[in-house]
């Protein structure tokens, strides 16, 4: 299911995700949302509107319920962006869900938005690049994650999660495997064929 | 490496079927928008532009159709321009499956509009489409260039360098620069006209107008534009989006290959 939460061109990834065979409902509901097999939260424009678009449809509790009962979720642009700690925008900083630690902030890049078709430095141990490494994906953002501060001391017995990068000027995050919990920064819907690897790979990794 | 260069055909659209002629006179139409789109597409075209002319409000709905099919089949991104006059209407085309909405004359005569739709759906989806020409009889401006509006038949008086400014500072999120001195000589861009933007504008720049030969693409770049635009070469078949990409990439300039297909 996509989550209607007022943000984001759902149609678009609903009609990609079909195209790699995925039955796929729009919805608002908070019972089917956190019930149903895979959840993808799309999102553009302003963080605190996402933000705050995504608790009137008590988002968070919908993803954490998901989570806690390891059901997947995708979060793409915005929809990444808000899994992390905090987003500042024009210097008001505004919280997220928290899954992962880092702040969304503004890039340095003397041209923004990032927009276009770039490349990813994939993370070693990624499925979700797997086949389309070399490809170019399209990105429109003008906030990331420069700093990926995930504690990880080599002891842990659980895997860490798999980050892959971009460089616009920053580098910055571009995807995130993290158990059943996915996203990206650029959108995987208008990514031509190497997003719809992408797509399949995820949808793969769910079965 | 680094963010590619976009290669973007642009589709004009009059009630539901494809049209490009010289100087937006002596139309001629070139095909279904949607086969088209798709066309392009599985050619390695980066993005898609659609100039909607349709003049009458009647014929606007066949507009929203195309637009609605065509985000259906195709998996790049979509531009969807001409005749954006609201809030409003943003918001039905991106509902229809845009994923940028193109303004021009609108926004001159109401620039707030641009604040309000970057606000509303953000700077990513709001495209600043400027008409450009040099300043012609007492017309003048600090810049020399005026922005024209119905197709470049008239003039505003207003500097085109400070208007993509103003709109870049109100949050259109990239500039549609298009030369109506150039439009359709296929003499080339105007690269002065794409540099003096370039240095006083910091959002992504689209170049267009007066594509001709490949060679024409990599100085359009190389002036400052992050983003190549053409119709009539493409829908004419004088040149392939590949020939485009091929040029660029012996410029020494990023672009993406097409390297996976899928299905």
């Amino acid at each position: 299911m996509v989550l209607d939460y007022g943000s984001g061109n759902l149609r678009s990834v609903q009609r990609a995700l079909e195209r790699v065979g995925a039955n796929v409902e729009i919805t608002s509901d908070a019972t089917s949302a956190a019930s149903c097999d895979a959840l993808v939260v799309p999102g553009v424009g302003a963080y605190a509107s996402c933000m705050a678009g995504l608790t009137a449809v008590r988002g968070e509790s919908i993803i954490d319920a998901r989570l806690a009962g390891g059901r997947p979720v995708l979060g793409i642009c915005v929809g990444l962006q808000i899994l992390f700690s905090a987003g500042v925008e024009h210097g008001t900083r505004t919280a997220g869900l928290g899954q992962w630690p880092g702040t969304v902030e503004r890039l340095s890049a003397p041209v923004l938005p990032h927009m276009g078709w770039n490349t990813i430095d994939v993370g070693e141990g990624s499925t979700l690049f797997a086949g389309v490494e070399s490809e170019r994906f399209y990105f429109v953002h003008s906030y990331g994650v420069v700093s990926w501060d995930f504690p990880d001391d080599g002891r842990s017995a659980m895997k860490p999660p798999v980050a892959s990068w971009c460089t616009y000027t920053d580098r910055f995050v571009a995807a995130v495997e993290n158990g059943p919990l996915v996203a990206t920064q650029f959108h995987p819907e208008k990514s031509g064929d190497a997003g719809a690897y992408i797509l399949e790979n995820w949808l793969t990794s769910l079965r | 490496m680094s963010l590619a260069v976009r290669v973007i055909p642009c589709l004009d659209v009059d009630a539901g079927r494809v049209v490009k002629g010289v100087n937006f006179v002596d139309l001629r139409d070139a095909g279904d928008p949607v086969e088209l789109a798709a066309a392009y597409g599985d050619q390695g075209a980066d993005e898609l532009v659609f100039l909607d002319i349709t003049a009458s409000s009647a014929s606007r709905e066949t507009t929203y159709d195309v637009v609605q099919r065509t985000a259906e089949s195709v998996f790049i991104p979509l531009t969807v321009g001409g005749g954006v006059r609201t809030v409003e209407d943003f918001d039905r085309l991106l509902r229809a499956g845009a994923d940028k909405v193109g303004v021009n004359t609108a926004a001159i005569a109401d620039p707030s509009l641009i604040t309000k739709a970057s606000e509303r759906f953000g700077s990513q989806c709001v495209v600043l489409s400027v008409d450009a020409r040099r300043c012609v009889g007492d017309v003048t401006t600090p810049s020399g260039f005026e922005v024209t509006t119905h197709g470049g038949r008239r003039g505003t008086g207003v500097d085109a360098i400070a208007w993509a400014d103003e709109a870049a500072q109100r949050g259109a999120g990239e500039i549609l620069l298009n030369s109506m001195d150039a439009d359709g000589t296929t003499q080339g861009f105007d690269t002065e006209l794409i540099g003096l933007v370039r240095r006083h504008v910091d959002v992504p720049l689209i170049a267009s107008g007066g594509a001709g030969v490949v060679d024409d693409f990599p100085r359009a770049v190389e002036a400052g534009a992050d983003a190549v635009l053409a119709a009539s070469v493409f829908h004419f078949g004088h040149l392939t989006i590949l020939d485009v990409k091929s040029a660029l990439d012996n410029a020494g300039l990023p672009v993406r290959r097409h390297n996976v297909s899928y299905g």
